[in-house]
């Protein structure tokens, strides 16, 4: 197995649409292994990725939900390798963030990706009235 | 009754539970029946962290479970009961007689287990706790997720989910 920098663990193609998305973006994925919990008991998932972990020298997980087993799992591979960084609520923003920081220390590399995936999501709603007189319908 | 899913689920909590189960119940709570949980402040933070701040989680042993089961099925506010394997939930359930039925939503592969559903595999003793279960009066049934169509023990063990 390659080395990597991170790994990005989540339910069922999460972490595979991710990287596709990221390699699609920028070329590259190379520093992320995917993994997935689809099929895996609790221990099974602790164990995929404790050997990921190990055989890739990743230093930071990147994960989906709070309470997902993936999220578990990297929290008690922690507790064992307290330099690890876990990341809950990877977003697409957050993974391109990471993967530009090469040259940043891994566990605050996450951290500036973990502020970059917050600040990408965004709402974007229908002006009101009162702001929309410069709008398609306000200049009919 | 305020206990809307009695669940065996070897994850215990995580995304199926929290967010598949608890969205559609409006889940509050979630009574979380482990002996070794019950014993690790360590574990029950863990678990702490998976849920949002406005769902509760109560870690019980077998033994404290049964004395506040009641109370936790008076709960007005929707809940949802986990345990890891069967032999928990058979316990629970000769310990108290108040669980109407029980929801196999997730145990896998292990040395020994075969496979009956996509996410259930069990033992031939563990199929057979099964049976016994559902001979106590309990309603035994198979669904992983709310979308899925609950499986009637027989299929379960038949592992016609799979067809």
């Amino acid at each position: 197995m390659n080395s990597a920098r991170a790994i990005v663990a989540g339910h069922a193609d999460f972490a595979a649409g991710l990287l596709s998305a990221v390699l699609q973006i920028t070329g590259r994925d190379d520093i992320f292994l995917p993994m997935t919990n689809r099929g895996l008991g609790a221990q099974d998932v602790e164990r995929l990725m404790a050997d990921l972990v190990e055989r890739s020298g990743a230093e930071v997980i990147f994960t989906d939900l709070p309470a997902g087993s993936c999220t578990m799992a990297a929290r008690r591979l922690q507790r064992q390798q307290p330099d690890l960084t876990v990341v809950t609520g990877t977003n697409l923003a957050a993974l391109l963030d990471f993967l530009f920081a090469e040259s940043t220390v891994a566990g605050e590399a996450a951290r500036l990706a973990t502020e970059k995936g917050r600040a990408s999501l965004l709402v974007s709603t229908r002006p009101t009235s009162s702001t929309s007189g410069g709008g398609p319908s306000g200049g009919d | 009754m305020a206990i809307e899913l009695y669940r065996i689920d070897d994850r215990l909590i995580h995304g199926q539970v929290v967010v598949g189960w608890g969205q559609p119940l409006g889940l509050a709570f979630i009574v979380l029946v482990d002996d070794e949980v019950a014993g690790s402040d360590w574990e029950q933070e863990l678990y702490r962290m998976g849920v949002p701040p406005e769902m509760h989680v109560y870690f019980e042993s077998v033994d404290t479970a049964a004395v506040r089961l009641g109370t936790y099925q008076e709960d007005q506010r929707p809940g949802l009961l986990l345990t890891a394997d069967i032999n928990t939930m058979i316990r629970l359930v000769d310990a108290t007689g108040s669980i109407p039925a029980v929801n196999v939503g997730g145990i896998h592969h292990r040395a020994g287990r075969s496979q009956r559903l996509r996410y259930v595999f069990l033992t031939p003793q563990e199929a057979d706790d099964l049976r016994q279960l559902a001979k106590r009066g309990v309603l035994v049934t198979a669904q992983d997720v709310p979308a899925a169509r609950p499986l009637s023990l027989d299929e379960l063990l038949a592992g016609e989910g799979n067809r």
